[in-house]
Formats: C-alpha cells, sequence, structure tokens
C-alpha cells in the first residue's frame, strides 16, 4: 500500500466486506471487521473525517450502522445504487476538499477502478490492507490541534446549516442574519500557533501566496515589532467554525506589506474573506499608511485574485510566472456586511506586552 | 432578453441586499452598496464566463469593469463583440 501525496482529509469506506463481513441484502447477521470501529475512532481524532459510497437500501444500511453505534462518524454518506466516482464527487463538494485528499476503501477491485478511471488522485485501497490504514504516512498528520479533534463536529454543524438554509423559504440575507454571526479577530496567541501552522498547510483555494510557515517562524512573528500575525475566528448559534482565517502584516515605512491571507474554504459561503480584508484595509489607513500585497497565482485560488482586485488593488508588479505584487492606495473601502458583527481584540500592539498576572483587559472593541 | 437586463437579473437573484426590494439602476455602482462578496464575485464571473462563452482575463478584472450593470454589459460586448 503505497502512496505518496497530500495528507488524506477524508475516508471514503465501502459497506459489504468492508466495514462489515457479509452482504446486508442477503443476511441482516453482517458482523463488523475486526478493529474497525477503533480504527474510526483513532482517524476521527486526527481530524480526518469519515464517508460511505455503498450500493446498498439507504435505510437499512444506516439503521444497521445505527446499531452497531457507528452512523454518527459518517458524513454525508452516499448509500445508493450510483457509480462510485459520483457517491465521491457529491461527498467532496459536500466537504469542499480537494479530490487528491481522499482515500477509497473497497473490496471490489471493479469500484477501485471504477474511481480511479474517473479521478486518478483518489487513493484506492483494498479492504483487505483497512487494518493498516491508521499506520499510513498519508493518515498520519503532522498537526493534531483542538480543530483538527473537533473537524468532524464543525462539519456536522455545518450541515445542519445547511439543511435549514435550503429549507429557509425567506429571502437568502434574512436567513445569513439570522445566523448571528460574529467574525472575531485577534492577534495570534501562543496557543493559537498550531492551527495556525496547519491552516498554512491545509489551506489552497483561499490563500494568497501558499507560503507555509512552521511552529517557530510563526512564534517570531507573534513577538516581533515589524509584524502583525492576526488569526480569525467565526462563530454562529450553531457553534463555533473554530479559527478559519490568518494573515501576516510585515509593517514597513510607507506601507503595510500583506505576505499571507488566508481563509478556510469551510467559511466560503459566509462572505467573511472581505471582512478581513477591510479590516486590514481600514486600519492601514488609520496607521496612515498604504498597502502592499504578495500574491502567488495558482490553478485554484482564483477566488482570491477576485477578492484583492475587487477590493481594488492594482498589480504593479507581475513576474508572469504568477508571482503578482499588489499596491492599494486605500481610496474605496467596502463597508462591513450588516449580518456580521464584527470583534476586534487587539492586544497592546506597540510593546506586545504580555500581562502576566493576566488582570489588564485588552484593548478591544466591537463594530 | 436584453444584455443588460440578463445581467442585472442575474445580480438581482444573487446579490445579498437586506430591503427585499432593494433597486439600483443600471448605472448605479453595486460595490458601493455594501453588500458584495468574495462568493458572490466569483458567482458572477462564472455567470458571465458560461453565458456569454467568454473568458475574464487578469487584466479584466478591474472592479470598473464590473461595478455597474452598464460596465458589465461594456465589458461583454467589448470581449464577445
Amino acid at each position: 500500500m503505497i502512496s505518496k501525496g497530500k495528507e488524506i482529509k477524508c475516508v471514503v469506506w465501502d459497506l459489504d466486506h468492508t466495514i462489515w463481513d457479509g452482504v446486508l441484502l442477503e443476511s441482516e447477521k453482517v458482523n463488523l471487521k475486526d478493529g474497525i470501529v477503533e480504527i474510526l475512532e483513532l482517524l476521527d481524532s486526527r481530524g480526518i473525517l469519515h464517508s460511505i459510497a455503498s450500493k446498498n437500501n439507504y435505510d437499512d444500511a444506516m439503521s444497521k450502522l445505527h446499531e452497531f453505534n457507528i452512523g454518527h462518524y459518517f458524513l454525508y454518506p452516499q448509500i445508493h445504487w450510483n457509480a462510485k466516482s459520483q457517491s465521491i464527487a457529491k461527498i467532496r463538494e459536500k466537504l469542499n476538499i480537494g479530490i487528491d485528499t481522499f482515500v477509497f476503501v473497497d473490496d471490489q477491485s471493479f469500484e477501485r477502478d471504477e474511481v480511479a478511471s474517473i479521478f486518478s488522485e483518489v487513493f484506492c485501497v483494498d479492504a483487505l490492507e483497512y487494518a493498516e490504514l491508521p499506520a499510513h504516512p498519508r493518515l498520519n498528520p503532522q498537526f493534531i490541534t483542538e480543530d483538527s479533534k473537533r473537524r468532524r463536529l464543525m462539519y456536522l454543524e455545518d450541515m445542519h446549516r445547511n439543511q435549514e438554509e435550503e429549507e429557509y423559504q425567506g429571502p437568502k440575507e434574512s436567513f445569513l442574519a439570522s445566523l448571528q454571526m460574529k467574525f472575531i479577530l485577534s492577534d495570534c496567541e501562543e496557543e493559537d500557533l498550531k492551527r495556525a501552522e496547519e491552516l498554512t498547510q491545509r489551506t489552497n483555494q483561499l490563500n494568497s501566496t501558499g507560503r507555509t510557515f512552521d511552529y517557530d517562524e510563526l512564534n517570531a512573528f507573534r513577538h516581533s515589532d515589524r509584524h502583525r500575525l492576526l488569526v480569525c475566528e467565526l462563530t454562529d448559534r450553531y457553534g463555533s467554525y473554530g479559527k478559519i482565517g490568518l494573515t501576516l502584516i510585515e509593517l514597513i515605512e510607507t506601507h503595510w506589506y500583506l505576505k499571507l491571507m488566508l481563509m478556510s474554504c469551510r467559511v466560503m459561503s459566509r462572505g467573511v474573506g472581505t471582512v478581513l480584508m477591510s479590516h486590514i484595509m481600514q486600519q492601514a489607513k488609520k496607521d496612515g499608511k498604504k498597502l502592499l500585497a504578495d500574491f502567488k497565482q495558482t490553478d485554484r485560488n482564483r477566488m482570491m485574485y477576485v477578492t484583492y482586485r475587487f477590493a481594488n488593488f492594482k498589480e504593479i508588479e507581475n513576474d508572469g510566472q504568477g508571482n503578482i505584487l499588489f499596491e492599494n492606495d486605500l481610496s474605496t473601502i467596502q463597508p462591513f456586511p450588516p449580518y456580521i458583527e464584527v470583534n476586534v481584540r487587539e492586544q497592546n500592539t506597540s510593546a506586545k506586552e504580555r500581562y502576566i498576572d493576566g488582570t489588564q483587559p485588552k484593548n478591544s472593541f466591537v463594530y | 432578453m436584453e444584455l443588460n437586463q440578463k445581467i442585472r437579473s442575474f445580480i438581482e437573484s444573487q446579490l445579498v441586499v437586506f430591503e427585499d426590494d432593494a433597486k439600483f439602476e443600471d448605472d448605479e455602482n453595486i460595490f458601493e452598496m455594501g453588500f458584495v462578496n468574495s462568493l458572490f464575485a466569483m458567482q458572477l464571473l462564472e455567470y458571465i464566463e458560461l453565458e456569454f462563452g467568454m473568458t475574464i482575463d487578469n487584466e479584466d478584472l478591474d472592479i470598473k469593469n464590473f461595478s455597474t450593470v452598464n460596465n458589465i454589459a461594456a465589458l461583454v460586448n467589448r470581449k464577445v463583440g
């Protein structure tokens, strides 16, 4: 079972002869494979998601999974008679993660080949080898953070939101308002560093430069007087999306220089990218500076490019290889959308002091 | 359907605004209305590319080209001509 590539974000399981021995349509008496519950649990704790692509009767299969008490592990299970490549496409669309971060486990080579014929990037594994999955390098993420442990729950909260959104009859904006979203911007604290590092590694679509930084580098920026490292969190009435955005700014004489801006794909439909951008623009303007921004254009981050351009950034350098330098004179700044409450928590930025006794409140404000 | 009308109906169907009957003129700046987010921008681009069979290049992505219904129509006419 050799495979090189990105870290796996989702395992898609077949059911018959894969999760359990036996064929559910032939007999209700199927038995879970040895150690399957432990594997599901272990991978789940690493922040790896599970789903299902099985040709079965949906209700029967789901009630069997719940009987085994493992139904809650699976997001957007695809249990029907369509091609499994379609099932995986559907799961990918729902989770909004790259196709090259999937592993597909099935006992039938026909099914694995069918998936591979459509998606050569999917790592297809024979069910015989399921027990080796937890030891595989691609299923051992470099970081396990609070956010990764909560990942499945966050996607579940998302499922509920989406369900309600689909059922919601009124206009879109009043639905967004009904979520009571809060966008919280704060200077990166020590406990955020692992998640920040993880974000630089995992985020492809909404990422301005794709630069990755390790823990120590990020920690150095945090203590540097010439840098601001901001993290963003989004919450709503269903819960928290966790830390979903990061930006690194270098403060130079005439400009604030944006080195990195990224936002998790999970919050793409919430209109928060523009909020972070507007905040940075307002703060730079208040400081009497203009903005510069590095940008690395890829085949996946067009939305980020559009975000910059529509925020009135102009290309001042472009090497034709996708490396761009943007400038923004801050003449127009988009207001925040009215359906999001924006909270800014600031530490004492000039001295970057740490209050040892923890009693002194941070300077914070709400827009 | 007239070009302006097509573009307008797409924007009206996608734009997040609070007043149900928010009206804007063909020469009114939709960005200054304050409800344009990245996702909307992306949907707008995809719509234009698909509907009018054209590719929007980096150099076309000036905010001015997209700020009003008239400007979008002008861009389409220029590109598809």
